[in-house]
């Protein structure tokens, strides 16, 4: 392999394992800081244990987060160097913004909520962790912003002196429309995954046999507080994938096209369910299941709108771009475009599934039903994957995807982004350690969360926070290392 | 002065932050298995860094950030040349981070002892490179026409390269030394304060090699005259020490390693990486910049932002300015279910 295809998957494999910590704490964060304002504002200790119980959950996840996190940070100088001189003009700027403005705060705020159990007045505890969930959500604002970039340049002109890009407006870089979809659809992604983690784990608690009184309070409440941000964040999921999927029709209709590996360009063309044949790369005729007018629904608001097809485009670009392939890899658009929305639209399933159960105080206690909530759990992740596997893909062989209506010199195909100077036997060493790493990690961060899920919340004594006791100095701490 | 001087210097600002920070809390790290004798001892010592490491180690992150934006040459070549060592520092970073929040996680003997090790090598692996790194960027490396790095691993492992690595890791366990003093009670504490005595001679001396060394390769007046401070401070940490003043300690060295970060800032400019190769190949403040419209968006960020990170980052240390002791580590929390 070369060096290009190492660092591609090493990209791949950092950022996929990167986003399966992210979109928990983006939704998490949060739901904490929800259920600490219910029992800030009720006194009720059944709020406080929950809060305990899932910040645990949150810390354990945030960890990894974290930590994968400065990896995507410094791979885009150690394997796209190339990538990095001719955008960082522009690249450079929403990240070093989102450090400053977001990371900052997270990270300060979040040591504060863990130690300052004791330390802090209660009300200042609690807008600690309010601080948290808005920085996480900044922080993805931001990196969004640079990545809607890379999919659709705008606020940029090119330097013939240098060859490189030149930022000329950062108000158009931050008010992409890329940006103003791809943002409310991610996190909504991420309040899908938070709920309904939340709703696994009450279900599971809920439907044992033995289940305490206490904990039976607190899983109520929490059940309800995860179905609700379950249904609502699908719904936005859908509506915002929606709009995305216009928006990408305009600025990157090649994106488009292979979602659907249609060939070639139709009136009302119909949303294909699943393939029956293969799909290669070579554009055959698949026989599919479709609904009728779907596709060009989904794309153009109307079912008769014209939808355009792989091959008319490839033809464009190559009388726009030269000689090249522009078709990225039909199976993966096709296939991760589908599971993302299938395993979206099950876990909303489940939420509504859910509200019917536990109807009117009702608490289903069947196997079944754990396991349907378990399943609805694991879904969001596996989609989130799939949509940023269809994203970035999806824009293949570009690194920088030309816009159509904006300058077209500011493009760059991924074969052109890679360091020169790193040889694919350092990027295959870098590959195998991260790969071996971020396994031990995942078996090791997913043994905790299920032993700390499972056993509950703490028995406590009740919360101190600084107002209620004076020589809280001496006691020990309730949140420690 | 010009915007892309005002952002060489405040990327030295980020790395002094970052030094002075991350310094303590990977020298405390680099000082478990010394001072940790007891499973207490080394929670507490692990507590009294708790609340702050995180949001120490961003000062990194945003320093790589706005290497990104205000010298994207820079960071491309540092990055992509460096890379082997780099990833020895992300893999440190990660092992450490992972390490701080996972060891209490699990009541067993062999869990906790191997975090200690991660936390060990993880605080003691990133003190040593980030000095090799440095000494390396100041004193030049192979470096093309077109701005990419060309020698290997190897090539960083230079004599002036590793002192500089040596350096650091002396500095940071000092300064780690220092705030146990600080900022924890009972046993750890008391050693913290002896093993000064023991280490502080041997970095006062690796120390003054290494900053003559720099200065004799590549000194102005103006670095000569930080590198004196920088030394005066050194010393004069470890003799507030011994006389048991445990807050001027720690603050003279945070003092040394801002003046050490701004020795080597001051040497390297208008560089900010010299090529060995020829120097008319060097990355300078000019040649590896953004432009001009970028700078000036980004110093209204900083300039905006700063302020408040240094307000609520100070306040968090005044949040946690009590001392840990033994009685604040608490039962493990799974043990308190009911
Ligand atoms: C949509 C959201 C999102 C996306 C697409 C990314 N991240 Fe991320 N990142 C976060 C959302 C996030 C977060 C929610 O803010 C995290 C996750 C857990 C955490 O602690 O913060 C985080 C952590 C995190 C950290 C550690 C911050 C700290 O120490 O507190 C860094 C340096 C990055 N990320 C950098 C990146 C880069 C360079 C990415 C692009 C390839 C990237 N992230 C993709
Ligand atoms: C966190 C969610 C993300 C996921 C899961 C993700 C996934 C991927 C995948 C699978 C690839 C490999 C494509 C290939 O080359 O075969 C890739 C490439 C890349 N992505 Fe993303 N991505 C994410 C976010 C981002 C963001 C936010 C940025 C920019 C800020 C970004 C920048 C890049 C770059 C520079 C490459 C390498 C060039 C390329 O291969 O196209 N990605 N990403
Ligand atoms: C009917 C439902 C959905 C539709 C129509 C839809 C549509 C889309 C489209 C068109 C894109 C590509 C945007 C681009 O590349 O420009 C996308 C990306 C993405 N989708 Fe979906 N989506 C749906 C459901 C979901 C669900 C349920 C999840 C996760 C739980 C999800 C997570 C993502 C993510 C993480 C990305 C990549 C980031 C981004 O570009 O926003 N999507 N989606």
């Amino acid at each position: 392999m070369s060096s290009l295809d190492l660092a591609r998957w090493q990209f791949g494999i950092t950022t996929v394992y990167h986003f399966l910590f992210v979109p928990l704490t983006i939704g998490l964060a949060p739901l904490v800081a929800i259920l600490q304002t219910g029992w800030v504002r009720t006194q009720n200790p059944a709020w406080y244990r929950a809060t305990k119980f899932f910040g645990k959950l949150l810390l354990i996840n945030f960890a990894l987060g974290v930590v994968t996190g400065i990896v995507q940070e410094f791979q885009f100088g150690m394997n796209w160097s190339s990538y990095s001189r001719f955008v960082g003009d522009v690249f450079g700027a929403p990240l070093a913004i989102e450090g400053l403005a977001a990371f900052f705060i997270e990270s300060t705020f979040l040591g504060l909520w863990i130690f300052g159990w004791e330390v802090l007045p209660k009300r200042v505890h609690l807008a600690c962790i309010w601080m948290v969930a808005i920085a996480v959500n900044a922080s993805a604002f931001f990196i969004l912003a640079a990545n809607s970039f890379m999919q659709h340049p705008v606020g940029v002109t090119y330097d013939p002196a240098t060859h490189r890009a030149r930022l000329t407006s950062i108000w158009a870089l931050l008010t992409n429309q890329t940006l103003i979809v791809t943002f409310p659809h991610t996190i909504s992604g991420a309040f899908l995954v938070a709920g309904a983690v939340v709703v696994a784990v009450s279900a599971w608690h809920l439907a044992r046999k033995n289940a305490r009184p206490s904990d039976v309070e607190v899983f109520r409440r929490t059940v309800r507080v995860g179905l609700i941000t379950v249904v609502l964040a699908g719904i936005a999921v859908t509506g915002s994938g929606h709009l995305q999927a216009q928006v990408m029709t305009k600025q990157q209709p090649m994106k488009m096209a292979a979602a659907e590996a249609l060939c070639t360009t139709e009136k009302g063309a119909g949303f294909s369910i699943f393939a029956l044949g293969t799909i290669n790369a070579k554009c055959d005729e698949v026989k599919s299941v479709t609904i009728p007018g779907l596709l060009a629904f989904l794309s153009t608001d109307s079912p008769n709108g014209t939808v355009e097809g792989v091959d008319d485009l490839q033809a464009q670009m190559v009388a726009r771009y030269g000689p090249g392939d522009y078709i990225p890899s039909l199976p993966v658009t096709y296939w991760s475009f589908r599971l993302m929305i299938g395993l979206g639209v099950l876990t909303l399933l489940m939420g509504l599934l859910g509200f019917w159960g536990y109807r009117r105080g009702r608490t289903p206690t069947g196997r079944w039903w754990v396991r349907i909530a378990v399943g609805g759990a694991i879904a969001p992740f596996v989609a989130n994957s799939f949509g940023w596997i269809f994203t970035e893909l999806g824009r293949q062989p570009w690194v920088v995807v030309p816009n159509p209506t904006g300058n077209t010199s500011i493009r760059l195909l991924t074969s052109a982004g890679v360091s020169p100077s790193v040889g694919a036997g350092t990027v295959l060493v870098s590959l195998i350690v991260f790969t071996l790493l971020y396994g031990m990690l995942a078996v090791v961060e997913l043994t905790l969360l299920l032993r700390y899920a499972k056993a509950g919340p703490p028995d406590d004594p009740f919360p101190g926070g600084a107002d209620d006791d004076a020589s809280s100095e001496q006691r020990p701490m309730s949140f420690a290392y | 002065m010009q915007l892309t001087d005002v952002w060489f210097g405040l990327i030295a600002v980020l790395w002094i932050g970052y030094f002075v920070l991350e310094g303590f809390d990977f020298g405390v790290g680099i000082l478990l298995p010394v001072l940790g004798r007891s499973e207490t001892d080394r929670r507490v010592m692990i507590n009294t860094i708790g609340p702050v490491w995180d949001g120490n180690e961003v000062w990194l992150l945003v320093a790589g950030g706005a290497t990104f934006a205000a010298f994207p040459d820079w960071y491309a070549t540092l990055f992509s040349g460096f890379y082997l060592a780099l990833l020895l520092i992300l893999v440190a970073l990660i092992v450490r981070g992972v390490a701080f929040e996972y060891r209490g996680k699990v009541d067993s003997d062999r869990w906790r002892a191997a975090w200690d090790q991660a936390i060990f090598w993880g605080s003691a692996v990133p003190a040593l490179l980030w000095g090799v790194a440095f000494a390396n960027i100041v004193h030049g490396v192979p470096i093309d026409q077109h701005k990419e790095y060309t020698g290997n691993l190897i090539t960083l492992l230079n004599p002036y390269g590793l002192l500089g690595g040596v350096v650091t890791l002396g500095l940071f366990t000092l300064h780690g030394a220092y705030y146990l003093g600080l900022k924890s009670d009972g046993e750890v504490r008391e050693r913290a304060n002896a093993l000064v005595k023991r280490l502080a001679p041997a970095v006062v001396v690796a120390g003054a090699v290494f900053l003559l060394w720099t200065q004799i390769h590549g000194g102005r007046p103006l670095s000569w005259a930080v590198t004196v401070l920088a030394a005066v401070a050194l010393i004069a940490s470890a003799r507030a020490s011994l006389r048991g003043r445990e807050g001027w300690a720690f603050a003279l060295m945070a003092g040394c390693l801002g003046l050490v970060v701004i020795t080597l800032f001051a040497t390297l400019y208008p560089n900010v990486m010299v090529s060995s190769t020829s120097a008319a190949y060097s990355l300078t403040t000019t040649n590896a910049s953004s432009g001009h419209y970028t700078l000036t968006v980004m110093t209204w960020v900083a300039g905006l932002m700063t302020p408040f990170v240094l307000l609520y980052q100070s306040w968090t240390y005044w949040v946690f300015r009590a001392r840990i002791g033994p009685g604040h580590i608490p039962v493990p929390l799974l043990a308190r279910r009911g």
